[in-house]
């Protein structure tokens, strides 16, 4: 059980439509702390109650869980974020500092230009808050990787003039957006995501527009993440897609190609919120009862290595903020060999019942 | 027996009836999930039916579930509260329109 400072609870006691402006860090909560997540992640139901993840693949033969060919790098060029969203695995927010140098950069060109991998998927924090994001971009550009992804948060392109320019420059590179987008009405993305997210979102979605992204044919790539407000599980994502398409299109003119369920995993932020608002139990119960068996064999672990703002390696970006590193010999993109790499086992824990509930959840949304 | 009626814990072993009699209880639960898929009606205006009837039989454990499910789907809360209010509506004319049966009743005894 968990009986720490929260500081979800101190907003509501204070105000409870005061949405977060400091990241858990900032703000000193223990909850900042990995070790102290897995703590709470491998305690409690988890004892007595649940299987733990390990037990519940096994079950299948899917213990231990390997990678298969590797598809998609994943790097997180920072955690700085003009956001603090409720729900944010990253914990980012204005007041992170985790910023990739231009050198680690460098190192991932060298990776990017000779990698097997079909997709490039950049991320943070906001990744355009990287001082060298253009030009890391520009270079990564000419790699000729076949996918190649920025997952913006859109506000970032209404945030200041310096990045008015954001939508011609995505074009310019053939950049694939991935925006997130919770819902289509104001209130519950603004809950979410901060007042004023959901208008500006909207805006840079119609810039997106303009240029061709997401309008059918277009090969300018534009899709939107889902992933709920609050405790509970993402709904069919195909439904989802429909009704977020008539609702942009008819209220606000807007298209877009596919949409994402993702679902909430239970760490950070969206870990403090479910204790706060005692909610854990029931959502791990029910990412528990939604194990989906299927899901787990194309889980996106077994293809994907995700690298940090600092360079190292980690089955998927939630490790990495759980701070739990690939197991194996290489570590860090200085070393980096992907035949080693792809020969490890994946560190797992209970957070990963978020990626194998129902239809599964990924950064590419349902997996089964 | 529990020192209460309702648990909202109870809700996670609904799946358990099935135990005691199989033949009947996979039944249940084939036609149940047959009933909200998509079909004439999607299941997202199922799932807003489900909600009103929920209240109007009183059931928590229906609430409680059909609640998150509206959400799951994306369903706003003012679309729920509507959706809560037609219940209510209906539930309230039923026992009105009976005010009928009163005045016959009056009106042969009385009348």
């Amino acid at each position: 059980m968990y009986y720490g400072f929260s500081i979800t609870v101190l907003r509501t006691l204070l105000n409870p439509r005061m949405s977060a402006t400091k990241s858990l860090k900032k703000e000193g909560s223990e909850l900042a702390q990995a070790n102290k997540q897995l703590e709470i992640l491998s305690n409690g139901i988890f004892k007595d109650e649940l299987p733990t993840f390990a037990k519940k693949i096994k079950e299948t033969g899917d213990f231990p869980l390997r990678p298969k060919k590797l598809e998609v790098l994943q790097i997180n060029v920072g955690y700085m974020c003009n956001q603090v969203c409720d729900h944010c695995h990253v914990d980012a927010g204005p007041d992170r500092k985790e910023i990739m140098t231009w050198e680690t950069m460098e190192l991932c060109l060298e990776v990017i230009r000779n990698t097997g991998a079909h997709t490039l998927d950049l991320t943070g924090g906001a990744p355009e808050m990287n001082p060298h994001f253009k030009r890391f971009v520009e270079e990564a550009s000419k790699a000729g990787i076949k996918d190649f992804i920025v997952r913006s948060n859109l506000t970032i392109i209404r945030a200041n003039k310096k990045y008015y320019d954001l939508p011609d420059f995505f074009k310019k590179h053939n950049v694939h957006v991935i925006s997130s987008m919770p819902h289509w009405t104001r209130g519950k993305t603004d809950k979410q995501r901060g007042d004023g997210v959901f208008d500006k979102s909207i805006k840079a979605l119609q810039e997106l527009n303009e240029r061709g992204y997401g309008m059918p044919g277009s090969d300018l790539k534009l899709d939107l993440v889902y992933n709920p407000s609050g405790a509970f599980l993402p709904g069919d994502q195909a439904s989802m897609e429909k009704d977020f398409k008539k609702a942009l299109m008819e209220d606000f003119g807007i298209q877009f190609h596919n949409l994402f369920a993702i679902t909430n995993l239970p760490i950070a932020r969206f870990l403090d919120y479910l204790i706060a608002s005692e909610n854990y139990e029931d959502y791990m119960y029910q990412l528990v009862e939604a194990y989906n068996p299927m899901a787990v064999k194309n889980v996106m672990c077994t293809n994907t290595i995700s690298i940090s703002w600092d360079g190292y390696l980690f089955d998927c970006d939630f490790n990495q903020m759980l701070e739990l590193p690939v197991a194996s010999k290489i570590k860090h993109i200085k070393d980096y060999n992907e035949d080693i790499l792809n020969d490890r086992n994946i560190v797992i824990s209970q957070h990963c019942y978020g990626c194998t509930a129902g239809a599964g959840s990924s950064c590419q949304g349902t997996v089964a | 027996m529990a020192n209460q009626y309702y648990d909202p814990k109870d809700l996670r072993k609904f799946g358990k009836i099935t135990e005691w009699s199989e033949e009947l209880g996979t039944k249940f639960f084939d036609y149940y999930s047959k009933v909200f898929e998509d079909g004439a009606l999607t299941a997202r205006e199922k799932s807003l039916i489900a909600l009103a009837v929920a209240h109007t039989e009183q059931c928590p454990y229906c609430i409680d579930a059909y609640t998150k499910d509206g959400l799951q789907k994306g369903i706003t809360k003012e679309e729920m509260m509507e959706a809560v209010h037609t219940g209510a509506a209906i539930k309230s004319g039923a026992t009105l329109v009976h005010g009928v049966m009163m005045m016959n009743k009056v009106n042969k005894l009385d009348g």
